[in-house]
């Protein structure tokens, strides 16, 4: 059944994705319009990149979002941040990214346009160039309108080494802002469920964040980064705690949720501490930089709802406690599956 | 006022818990029956804060999970039909049925299964595809059965044709009955539920009152409103007293919500109903008249409920008569857990299982 609305010459088609004219045009033509940069324009097999002293850090994830556009964001945006977050949240430099697109037959020209816009807006905001890329298209039916995969490569500074391993007892959990923004919006999109309030995503670059805390902290200090995305703030303090061994403990009341989060939440009976983040990471810093540490992240746009929510301690391992708002205590687990919603 | 804050604070929260600590005055075993009740109590941390001395067991009240085996046979059955389309709420997704595959594994071998948020949705989805017969399962107490009701009195308005609605929504005062009628079961109160309340009102549980000499207090869902509900379960208790009260006032009225009451008499009837643990309880389930036949997916399809054991271990069926804790099935938290559950009480988000598995 053809859609009324689609022009059926605005659409991708299986040429597209053949590696002839076709595709040649798309890349020339919408490609390269927004994404255009010398290592990227010379379209060779694979992008060079000069000497760079460090370490290398090198991340791929795949977005496969529905809707493809919310507030706050698209696919687009969230392949750009995503991948740029997860070179950060190693202490990394994000240098440069790859971009690959499985396009379905017939996803209209102007969609895609709006997502490349969109990713060209975001690299250049960032200062992380796409260099290298790859486009195909399958049947229709056989994706669903984008998929991407962005793989990206960041340099790591010598002496800089973050990870789960290196949190130690005593250290102190920082979340940069409010959570399960980005969850709860595509959640209430997928349903089709219209909420007064302005829910948005919070998709987001973290690497000026990050690079702002290792110029400002005392060299050692910072342990340990984590951007919460799918599985929430409470998956990724599961892994943090049995990664490092240690017990972690948060405060309910201290977790910044928004208003008319909170309130979406309740509608679908879901809980803020199990969905995703899109521009917010963990920061785990050791004690007595903890003060400093809160203000440098507050003094960014990103982290300026920052909020220390609890710390590290020896106890059992792997174990995440939530003191809650009444006084009493739960232990929070990790997320085993999709998010769904209750019936009473 | 938000409701939200102000039933949430601790600053109402502690005075109450010092009131419930003064209030319990001897051994008190208080049935909860509402999955959201053991999910709020679990979630807000307040059996870490109960007094000794107050016990509370978790009851039949989390629909989910009192959904029969073969009653989820019966729907994988339907699933697996060419042109039928299931709609249903979120928590029966990953429920098993007697073979241990749920409507999850049918739906990632190609059955058309579709999460809706309001059985609103499913008469789109009717209307979406013209082609297919949309089946919505019914699952739910009084809570969730006007909505069913409205929607399919709004499909015979609308003349959508492709629309059933596989009923095993059942009510809540009759395996109340059951359980209070065992002599091994021995509780003081009830905590009775807040959101069933609204429909069926308050009264509904006078004649656990009259029969049993059963304290009952309806009760509503943040930390402010079960504590204040359990002080006057205590007080009721120690001054030798059985009463219905209400401490839901915001919500609940003494008769109920008497339309919804009337829309659910004119597209449903009383019939017996199998639940899970408890075995068949005479009218306790809700079938939808012969004058909506139309929309009675067991009719239009011709659904034969097959019997199906519990599966072996599983102690779903002792813990939702709360005679048993979850710790106390071999299986808990080793071959059966969120990820792989064997019994409903461990899938549902209303899960008694879950719930200690999750809050601990």
């Amino acid at each position: 059944m053809v859609c009324k609305t689609m022009n059926p010459k605005n659409s991708i088609l299986l040429d597209h994705g053949s590696g002839g004219i076709a595709s040649q045009e798309l890349i020339s033509g919408l490609f390269l319009k927004h994404l255009d940069n010398a290592v990227l324009a010379s379209l060779e097999d694979s992008a060079v990149l000069d000497n760079h002293p460090g370490k290398l850090a090198f991340s791929t994830d795949s977005y496969v979002v529905d809707p493809i556009f919310f507030p706050g964001g698209d696919i687009g945006t969230l392949a750009v941040h995503g991948t740029i977050n997860d070179l950060a949240m190693r202490g990394a430099r994000p240098l440069c990214l790859s971009l690959a697109l499985i396009l379905e037959e017939g996803l209209d020209l102007d969609d895609l346009e709006r997502v490349i816009v969109s990713i060209g807006t975001a690299c250049k905001e960032s200062g992380v160039p796409i260099v290298t890329g790859d486009t195909k298209v399958v049947p229709r039916g056989k994706a669903d309108k984008i998929f991407i995969n962005t793989s990206g490569i960041g340099i790591i500074a010598e002496k800089v080494n973050i990870s789960s391993t290196m949190a130690r007892a005593g250290d102190v959990i920082i979340l940069s802002g409010s959570m399960a923004d980005h969850g709860i919006t595509i959640m209430t999109r997928r349903a089709g469920i219209s909420l007064d309030g302005d829910l948005a995503s919070d998709s987001a670059s973290l690497h000026e964040l990050v690079a702002l805390l290792l110029d400002g902290l005392p060299p050692g200090s910072l342990h340990t980064l984590r951007d919460p995305t799918r599985g929430g703030v409470a998956t990724s303090l599961n892994e943090i705690a049995a990664a490092a061994r240690l017990m972690a403990e948060i405060e309910e009341t201290a977790i910044p949720v928004h208003k008319g989060v909170r309130a979406a939440c309740e509608i679908m009976g879901l809980d803020p501490l199990y969905l995703a983040n899109e521009g917010k990471c963990l920061v785990i810093v050791a004690p007595e930089q903890a003060e400093e540490t809160l203000s440098l992240m507050r003094s960014t746009s990103v982290g300026k709802e920052s909020a220390i929510i609890g710390s590290l301690k020896t106890g059992t391992a792997g174990q995440v406690v939530l003191r809650t708002g009444i006084g009493g205590s739960r232990i929070i687990t990790p997320l085993h599956g999709e998010p769904l919603p209750r019936i009473c | 006022m938000k409701y939200l804050d102000e039933f949430r604070d601790q600053d109402l929260a502690k005075p109450l818990l010092k009131e419930l600590r003064h209030s319990v005055t001897r051994p008190l075993r208080v049935m909860e029956v509402c999955g959201t009740h053991t999910m709020a109590i679990f979630r807000n941390g307040l059996r870490s804060l109960l007094p000794d001395g107050l016990e509370l067991i978790s009851g039949p009240g989390c629909p989910v999970c009192v959904t029969s085996a073969s009653h989820i046979d019966a729907i994988l059955d339907m699933a697996e039909r060419p042109q039928v389309r299931i709609a249903l709420f979120g928590d029966l997704f990953r429920v098993p049925g007697s073979s241990g595959l749920s409507l999850a594994h049918a739906s990632s071998h190609g059955a058309k299964v579709d999460i809706v948020y309001s059985p609103m949705d499913s008469l789109e989805l009717a209307k979406k595809h013209p082609q297919e017969l949309v089946i919505f399962l019914g699952v739910g107490f009084e809570t969730t059965t006007p909505g069913i009701a409205a929607t399919i009195m709004a499909a015979q308005n609308s003349g959508v044709d492709n629309f059933a609605v596989f009923s095993t929504h059942k009510v809540m005062p009759p395996p109340l009955i059951s359980l209070l009628n065992d002599p091994e079961l021995q509780i003081d109160g009830l905590l009775c539920p807040g959101h069933v309340s609204t429909i069926i009102g308050a009264r509904a549980y006078q004649p656990l009152v009259e029969k049993y000499n059963l304290a009952c207090v309806v009760a509503g869902f943040e930390p402010a409103d079960i504590l204040q509900a359990l002080i006057m379960l205590a007080r009721q208790v120690s001054q030798g007293e059985a009463r219905v009260e209400n401490a839901y006032t915001r919500a609940v009225s003494w008769e109920g919500n008497e339309r919804a009451q009337q829309m659910v008499n004119k597209i449903f009837e009383p019939v017996d109903m199998e639940w899970r643990g408890l075995g068949t309880i005479p009218l306790s389930g809700l079938a939808i008249r012969e004058s909506c036949c139309h929309f009675d997916a067991e009719k239009r399809l011709d659904i034969k409920l097959i019997p199906a054991a519990e599966p072996p271990g599983c102690r779903c069926g002792e813990i939702l008569k709360g005679k048993e804790r979850p710790p106390q099935c071999p299986l808990f938290g080793s071959r059966c857990t969120p990820g792989n559950p064997v019994g409903p009480c461990m899938v549902s988000s209303e899960g008694t299982c879950a719930a200690f598995y999750k809050y601990g």
